[in-house]
C-alpha cells in the first residue's frame, strides 16, 4: 500500500491542531510557532500532492478506499481531481498567511481586562478548519463529504463568536453581544442548510444505494442507476440549498456580512477565501457530478440569482459605511461569478469559475489582511473615521491599492484572468445575462475607488498622523500574496492546466458541448 | 379467591398512590405516596408471576424493593437537606430548576 | 529582430518596478533612472525602425510571441506582439514624447518630495501604453488598454491630498471602465463570432460573420474609444483630469493615451469596412466630440482645461477620419502624431507658464508674458500655428486631409460631416487665439495681486513647498524643461510637411490600414480655401474680442452658451443629478433593504421561533407535580392508543 498522502495532507493540521491546543497557557508564543510550523507543513504535503498529481491521469487520484460503517455503505473514500488540487493547494498557501496575520490576534487584552484569551484555542481553531476543510475537498465519499462539511461549523463557531476586533467603538459589552449575534447566525444558517442537505444524502442513499461518487457515475453509466427525475429534482435542490449557503447566494447571503464584520481580519479571510469554497466546489463536484439532468434544469434560476448577486452585491458595497462589511458584499458579488461560471456549463465558464475561487481567495485575502491591520491601527471599521492615510503608511496604503485593484478585476492581476473567462463562457451562451454581468466590472471600480479614496487620500486627519507604516511580519503577510497575484495574472498556465482535465470530465458529466462560433457553425 | 382481585387493587393502591404525587405539596408525603405506587407495581408483579406460572415478576419484584430501598435513601437526604435549606418541606418551594 | 520587441515594454517596466519598490533610497537618482529607461525604449524603437524601413513594404509586420497565456478549452489568449507600420508610427511617437517629457518632469516635479514614485508611474504608463499598441489579439491589448486607465488614475491622483485630485482620479477611472466594457463586451462578441480574439483571425473571417454581429463589436468598440479618448457621451473626465501635474496632461491626456481609442479604431479597420451603421456612429461621435471640445474650450479660463477642451475636439477630427474608412484612417494617424507634437508642446508651455507663475492656472490673471518667458512664447506660439492650421505647418497638413475627406464621404453625410469639421476649424482657431491673447498679450494682470483670490482653481498644491505667495516673477523655465519644449515646436512645425511631401506618411501606413481615394464634390483646393477662411475668421473674432479690448480680471457672467460651456456644457451636472444622485438613492435604499427585507425574513424567522419557544417555555414551571401529570397524561395516553390499535 503506497502512502496516504490525501489522508497525511488533512491529518497533520487536526494532529497540529491537537498539539496546538495542549500547549500550557503560559507559553503562547511557543503555541504560535508550532501552528504556523504545522501550517508551513501541510503546505509542503500539499505541494507534493501537487506534484504528485498528474494532469493527464485518471479523473481521480492518489485515491484512499476503506470500508468505514458497512451496514450504510459509508465508505472511506479519497481522491483529488483537478479542481480539488487547485483547491487544496489554495487552503494550504492561505493557512500559513492567516496564521502570521493573526499572530497578536489573539492575545491577552490589555492588563486590567478580565476577559480571557486563549490564544492556543484561536490557532487550534484555525487548523482544525484548515483540516476539515483539506477533507472536504477531497472526499469523494457523500457521507464522509457531509460530515466534515457540518463539522467544520463548529470551530468557525468559536472562532467568530470568541475572537473579535481588538477595540471596538461602543465598548466589550456591545461587541460581545453582536459577536456572539454574527456567531450563532452563522450556524444556524449553515445548520438549516446542512440539515436540508443530510435529508438528500439520505434521499441519495435510499435511491442508490451507497455514498460513493465514482460507483454512482458507474452506475449510472451502466443505465442500472435508476433514478426518477422528480427525484433527482428535489435531491439536487436539497445539496444546492446548503451550497449556496455556504457560496453564499442571493439571497441567502445575510450571514456573510455579520460575520465577517464581527470576525478578527484573519478569521474573515479563513471564512471567504477558505470556508466558503466549500460550498462552490461541492456544486461542481456533486450537484453537476451527481446530478446532471437536475443541473440543467435549475440552471436558468441559477443563472439568474448568480447574476442578481453580482449586482446586488455590488451595489449593496458601495454603499457600505463599514470596511470589513464593504469587503464581504464584494466577496458575495464575486461569489456570484464562481456561481455564474459553473452553470453556465461552457468549458470557459467552469475554468473560469475554478480559476475564480482561487484567485478570489488569494484576492480577498491580500485585500482583507491589510484592512485588518489598517483597522487594528486606528481600532475603528468605520470609512469614515480615517483620511489621507497614504501619507503617513504609503507601503500600507500601496498594498490596499493592489488589494483593492485585484478585487476589481484589473487585467495583469490573477481575478481579471478568470473573471473574463467566466464572462465569455457565460456570455456564449447567454448573451444577456452576461453582458449585465459586465456592469458588475463598472461597480467593482465604484466601490474599490471610493473605499480607497475615503480612507486613503485627502487631507491627513489627526488620529491617523501617527499611524505606523506596515511592520516586517505584515508585509511578509501582503508580499508574498501580491507576489503570487501578479504571476498567476501573467502566468496562470500552471493552473489551468491542472483544472482542464477536470472541466472536461465535469462538462461530459452533464453532457455539453461548447457552442461553435458563428463563423465555424457557418461552415 | 380469583388472583385478578388482586390486580384491581394493585390499580386501586397505584390511583390512589398517583393521586397523592399530584395533589400533595409536602414532600415526605408526595414520597410515601411514591413508595405506595411502587409497591403496587410489586403487587401487580407477584401478582402476574402467579398468574402465567413463572418466577420472572417475583425476581423483578425484588428488584424494585431494592431500587426502592435505594431511594429512600437517596430521596430523604434530598428531602433532609431540602427543609434544612428553605425551613419547609413543601415541593412547590423547589421550582428552581425552570428555565 | 523580433527579440527586441519585448524589451520595448521591458525596459520602462523595469523602471517601473524599480522605482516603486526601490524605496527612498532612490529618491536622488529615481527621475533619472526612469528617463534613461524611457530613453533606452525610444532608442530600442530607432533600431526597429530602421529595420523595418530596410525591409520591403510587405514584410514589415514582425511577430514575437512570447508565451501561452491563457489555454483553456476552446479559448486561446497569447501573449504575441505585433509589431507593423501602425503600432512602429505609435512606439516612436509614444517613447519619442515621453522621454522628452520625462526629460521636462526632471525639472518640472524637481521640488516634489515624491518625484521618484512620480517617474515610476510615468514608466508604468510607457510600459502599458507600448503593450496596448504592440498586442497582437485584443484580450492582450485589454490588459495595456486598462494598464494605462491605471497610470492615468495613478498620475491624475498623485497629488492625492488633495481632495478634487482624488476624486477626478476616480472618475477618470470610472468612466474608463464604462468604456472597457465596451471592449470586453466586444471580446467576447469577437470570441463567439471568430472564435478567437486574435488580430490574425478576426480580420481574416470577417466575411463569414453576419452583419448584425458586425455591427455589434463595432458600436462596443466605439463604446471603448469613447471612454478612453474622451469621445461624447463619455468624455467628462478629461477636463477633471488636468488635476493631475501638467507634464501628464501633455503626455498622457494630450499625446498618447487619449488617443488609444483613434488606435483602436484604426486597428480594427477591417471590422469596421464591413460594417457602415458602426462607421456611421463612429463619424457621428466624431463629428459632434470636435464641435462639443471645441465649444468648452472657448469658455474655460483655466488654462490646462482650455487645453483639455481642445484636445477633445482635436481627437474628435482624428475619430471622425477614423469612422470614414479607408480614405481617412492614414490622416487619422496622421493628425494623431501631429498632434502629439503641438498638444504636447502646448502643455509643456502651459506648465512652463505656471512654473513661472506661482502655479497660477487662471488665464485671466496672466497676459503681457511673452517679454518674461520668451523660449515658452515662442514654443508655444508654434504649437499655436500649428494646432491652428497655419499653412504650412503640421496640423495645416493633417486637419486639411481630414476636412477633405469628410467630404469625399459623399452625400448629405459628406456635406454635414465636412461642415462640422469646418466650423471646427473657426472655433479652434478662435479659442487657441484667445488663449495665446490672453497669456502672452495685453496688459500684465499679475501684477499687484498679493495673493491668490481663493475661489480661483488651483491645480498645483506644490505652490506650497515653494512657498511663495506674494506676486508672482515671470521667469523662463529651467534648460531642462524647455528643450524638450523646443524638440516639440520643431516638431509641430515640420512634421506634418515632413509626411505629407510625396505622401510619405501615406505609402508608409497603408499596408496596415488600406487607402482609397473618395470622390469629393469639392476640390482640394476649395477646401483649403474654405479652411482658411474659417481660419481667419476665428482668428479675428478673438482678436476682436480679447485682443483690442482689455481682458477683465474676474469673468463676465457671459452668455447662457458661454455660462454652459464653462460647466461643460452641463454634462456634469447630468451626471451628478442622474448617475451619483440616483445611484446614491439606488444603493441607500438597497442597503435598507436588505436590512429590513432579506436579512428580516431571517431574523423574523428567527424572532418567530424564538416567541414559540418563550410560549412552550411557560410549561416548564419548575413544579415537580406538574411534570407529574403530563408524565401520567402521556402513559394514558400511549395506553389509550395502544388499547385503541388492539380494537382496530
Amino acid at each position: 500500500m503506497s502512502f496516504p498522502l490525501l489522508t497525511a495532507t488533512a491529518a497533520l493540521p487536526a494532529v497540529g491542531a491537537v498539539a496546538t491546543a495542549a500547549v500550557p497557557a503560559a507559553r503562547r508564543t511557543a503555541a504560535k510557532w508550532l501552528a504556523l510550523l504545522v501550517s508551513l507543513g501541510t503546505l509542503a504535503l500539499a505541494i507534493t500532492v501537487l506534484v504528485r498529481f498528474d494532469p493527464g491521469g485518471a479523473r481521480y487520484q492518489l485515491t484512499e478506499s476503506h470500508s468505514w460503517i458497512r451496514d450504510f455503505g459509508v465508505r472511506y473514500e479519497l481522491g483529488v481531481d483537478g479542481i480539488g488540487v487547485a483547491l487544496i493547494a489554495l487552503t494550504a498557501v492561505l493557512i500559513p498567511f492567516i496564521v502570521l496575520a493573526g499572530w497578536h490576534d489573539a492575545d491577552p487584552l490589555e492588563t486590567g481586562s478580565r476577559r480571557w484569551r486563549p490564544t492556543q484555542g484561536f490557532f487550534a481553531l484555525i487548523l482544525a478548519v484548515e483540516a476539515m476543510v483539506l477533507i472536504s475537498f477531497e472526499a469523494t465519499d457523500v457521507f464522509l463529504f457531509y460530515i466534515f462539511f457540518e463539522a467544520m461549523l463548529i470551530p468557525m463557531y468559536f472562532l467568530i463568536g470568541g475572537f473579535g476586533d481588538r477595540a471596538h467603538a461602543q465598548g466589550e459589552q456591545a461587541a460581545a453581544t453582536q459577536r456572539s449575534y454574527a456567531a450563532v447566525k452563522f450556524l444556524l444558517y449553515n445548520l438549516v442548510g446542512g440539515l436540508i442537505m443530510l435529508a438528500a444524502v439520505i434521499g441519495l442513499y435510499v435511491v442508490a444505494g451507497n455514498f460513493s461518487l465514482q460507483q454512482i457515475a458507474e452506475a449510472r453509466a451502466a443505465g442500472s442507476l435508476h433514478m426518477a427525475t422528480s427525484t433527482g429534482r428535489w435531491l439536487f435542490l436539497g445539496f444546492f440549498f446548503a451550497f449556496a449557503v455556504k457560496a453564499p447566494l442571493w439571497p441567502l447571503h445575510t450571514w456573510l456580512p455579520n460575520a465577517m464584520q464581527e470576525s478578527t481580519a484573519p478569521v474573515a479571510v479563513l471564512i471567504t477565501a477558505v470556508v466558503d469554497k466549500v460550498g462552490t466546489f461541492a456544486m461542481l463536484r456533486f450537484c453537476l457530478g451527481l446530478f446532471p439532468e437536475a443541473s440543467k434544469w435549475a440552471t436558468p434560476v441559477i443563472l439568474v440569482l448568480a447574476l442578481i448577486s453580482i449586482v446586488y452585491g455590488a451595489l449593496l458595497a458601495v454603499g457600505q459605511r463599514d470596511i470589513k462589511r464593504l469587503v464581504a458584499y464584494a466577496s458575495i458579488s464575486h461569489f456570484g461569478f464562481i456561481i455564474m461560471g459553473i452553470f453556465a456549463m461552457t468549458s470557459q465558464g467552469q475554468s473560469g469559475a475554478t480559476l475564480y475561487m482561487v484567485n478570489h481567495g488569494i484576492s480577498t485575502a491580500a485585500l482583507m489582511l491589510v484592512a485588518g491591520f489598517l483597522i487594528s491601527r486606528r481600532g475603528s471599521r468605520l470609512i469614515a473615521d480615517y483620511g489621507g492615510v497614504q501619507k503617513v503608511a504609503p507601503v500600507l496604503a500601496g498594498t490596499f491599492l493592489i488589494g483593492g485593484l485585484a478585487t476589481l478585476s484589473l487585467p495583469g492581476l490573477a481575478p481579471f484572468v478568470s473573471e473574463f473567462l467566466v464572462l465569455v463562457g457565460t456570455f456564449t451562451r447567454h448573451p444577456v445575462i452576461g453582458i449585465i454581468a459586465t456592469f458588475g466590472i463598472v461597480l467593482a471600480a465604484l466601490y474599490t475607488l471610493v473605499l480607497y479614496q475615503r480612507t486613503m487620500t485627502g487631507p491627513v486627519r489627526p488620529e491617523v498622523s501617527a499611524m505606523p507604516d506596515l511592520r516586517v511580519r505584515e508585509l511578509l503577510v501582503v508580499a508574498p500574496l501580491i507576489a503570487l497575484l501578479i504571476f498567476l495574472g501573467v502566468y496562470p498556465k500552471p493552473v489551468t492546466d491542472i483544472v482542464n482535465p477536470a472541466v472536461r470530465h465535469t462538462m461530459s458529466d452533464v453532457q455539453k458541448k461548447d457552442p461553435k462560433p458563428e463563423v465555424e457553425a457557418a461552415k | 379467591m380469583n388472583p385478578v382481585n388482586y390486580l384491581y387493587l394493585a390499580g386501586l393502591l397505584f390511583t390512589i398512590g398517583a393521586t397523592g404525587v399530584l395533589i400533595r405539596r409536602n414532600a415526605i408525603v408526595v414520597f410515601m405516596c411514591v413508595e405506595l405506587m411502587l409497591n403496587a407495581c410489586n403487587l401487580a408483579f407477584v401478582t402476574f408471576s402467579r398468574l402465567h406460572g413463572n418466577l420472572d415478576g417475583q425476581v423483578i419484584a425484588f428488584f424494585t424493593m431494592v431500587v426502592a430501598a435505594a431511594e429512600v435513601v437517596v430521596g430523604l437526604a434530598i428531602i433532609v437537606s431540602l427543609f434544612r435549606a428553605r425551613h419547609s418541606a413543601s415541593v412547590d418551594d423547589a421550582s428552581l430548576m425552570k428555565l | 529582430m523580433e527579440k527586441l520587441i519585448a524589451l520595448l515594454i521591458a525596459a520602462p517596466l523595469l523602471g517601473a518596478a524599480v522605482l516603486l519598490l526601490g524605496g527612498r533610497r532612490l529618491d536622488r537618482v529615481g527621475h533619472w533612472i526612469g528617463t534613461l529607461l524611457s530613453t533606452a525604449s525610444f532608442v530600442f524603437g530607432l533600431v526597429l525602425f530602421t529595420d523595418l524601413l530596410g525591409r520591403n513594404a510587405e514584410h514589415r509586420t514582425l511577430i514575437q510571441h512570447l508565451w501561452t497565456w491563457i489555454p483553456v478549452e476552446g479559448f486561446q489568449a497569447d501573449v504575441t506582439f505585433r509589431l507593423d507600420q501602425l503600432s512602429m508610427t505609435f512606439v516612436l511617437l509614444i517613447t519619442g514624447v515621453g522621454s522628452l517629457i520625462h526629460l521636462y518632469s526632471v525639472g518640472y516635479m524637481e521640488h516634489d518630495e515624491r518625484r521618484r514614485r512620480f517617474f515610476g508611474y510615468l514608466n508604468l504608463f510607457l510600459a502599458a501604453m507600448l503593450l496596448l499598441v504592440l498586442a497582437d489579439n485584443y484580450l492582450l491589448l485589454y490588459v495595456g488598454w486598462e494598464g494605462v486607465g491605471l497610470a492615468s488614475y495613478l498620475l491624475i491622483g498623485f497629488w492625492q491630498h488633495k481632495p478634487s485630485a482624488a476624486t477626478a482620479a476616480k472618475k477618470a477611472f470610472l468612466v474608463n471602465r464604462v468604456g472597457d466594457m465596451g471592449l470586453s463586451i466586444a471580446i467576447m462578441l469577437m470570441f463567439t463570432t471568430f472564435g478567437s480574439f486574435a488580430f490574425g483571425p478576426v480580420f481574416g473571417h470577417v466575411d463569414g460573420a453576419s452583419q448584425g454581429k458586425l455591427t455589434a463589436i463595432g458600436l462596443m468598440l466605439l463604446l471603448a474609444a469613447c471612454g478612453k479618448s474622451a469621445q461624447v457621451p463619455l468624455q467628462s473626465w478629461l477636463g477633471d483630469a488636468m488635476e493631475g501635474p501638467t507634464p501628464v496632461s501633455a503626455l498622457i491626456h494630450a499625446a498618447t493615451m487619449v488617443t488609444a481609442g483613434v488606435y483602436l479604431i484604426v486597428r480594427s479597420a477591417a471590422v469596421f469596412d464591413a460594417a457602415p451603421d458602426a462607421q456611421l456612429a463612429v463619424t457621428v461621435v466624431g463629428a459632434v466630440t470636435l464641435l462639443f471640445g471645441a465649444i468648452v474650450g472657448c469658455a474655460k479660463d483655466d488654462i490646462k482645461k482650455a487645453l483639455a477642451g481642445s484636445t477633445m475636439s482635436q481627437i474628435g477630427y482624428m475619430v471622425l477620419a477614423a469612422g470614414l474608412g479607408p480614405i481617412g484612417y492614414v490622416f487619422a494617424i496622421m493628425h494623431l502624431v501631429t498632434h502629439g507634437f503641438f498638444k504636447a508642446g502646448l502643455f509643456l508651455g502651459a506648465g512652463s507658464v505656471m512654473h513661472g507663475m506661482n502655479d497660477e492656472v487662471d488665464m485671466r490673471r496672466y497676459g503681457g508674458l511673452r517679454k518674461y518667458m520668451p523660449v515658452t512664447f515662442v514654443t508655444f506660439g508654434l504649437g499655436y500655428l500649428a494646432i491652428i492650421g497655419f499653412p504650412g505647418l503640421s496640423g495645416f497638413f493633417s486637419k486639411d486631409k481630414i476636412i477633405e475627406a469628410a467630404f469625399a464621404k459623399g452625400g448629405t453625410e459628406g456635406w454635414i460631416l465636412g461642415g462640422a469639421a469646418l466650423v471646427g476649424a473657426a472655433i479652434t482657431a478662435f479659442y487657441m487665439t484667445r488663449v495665446m491673447l490672453m497669456t502672452f498679450f495685453g496688459e500684465e494682470r499679475w501684477k499687484n495681486q498679493a495673493t491668490r483670490s481663493p475661489e480661483a482653481p488651483s491645480a498645483e498644491p506644490a505652490a506650497e513647498h515653494r512657498g511663495e505667495t506674494a506676486e508672482p516673477h515671470p521667469h523662463e523655465s529651467p534648460k531642462v524643461m524647455t528643450i524638450p519644449m523646443i524638440v516639440l515646436a520643431v516638431g509641430s512645425v515640420f512634421g506634418g510637411g515632413f509626411f505629407s511631401i510625396g505622401d510619405r506618411f501615406l505609402y508608409w501606413l497603408e499596408p496596415v490600414t488600406g487607402h482609397s481615394e473618395g470622390h469629393s464634390p469639392v476640390s482640394a483646393g476649395e477646401v483649403t480655401a474654405a479652411t482658411m477662411v474659417c481660419l481667419v475668421i476665428g482668428v479675428a473674432v478673438a482678436w476682436a474680442q480679447y485682443g483690442r479690448k482689455p481682458v477683465p480680471a474676474v469673468a463676465p457672467r457671459g452668455s447662457l452658451l458661454t455660462r454652459a460651456a464653462r460647466r461643460d456644457l452641463l454634462q456634469d451636472d447630468f451626471n451628478h443629478v442622474v448617475l451619483v444622485r440616483g445611484g446614491e438613492h439606488l444603493t441607500r435604499s438597497l442597503v435598507y433593504l436588505d436590512h429590513t427585507l432579506v436579512d428580516g425574513v431571517v431574523n423574523g424567522t428567527a424572532a418567530g421561533f424564538g416567541g414559540l419557544s418563550g410560549r412552550l417555555r411557560r410549561l416548564q414551571n419548575g413544579f415537580a407535580r406538574s411534570y407529574a401529570v403530563s408524565m401520567f397524561g402521556g402513559a394514558a395516553l400511549l395506553v389509550a392508543a395502544t388499547l385503541l390499535m388492539r380494537a382496530v
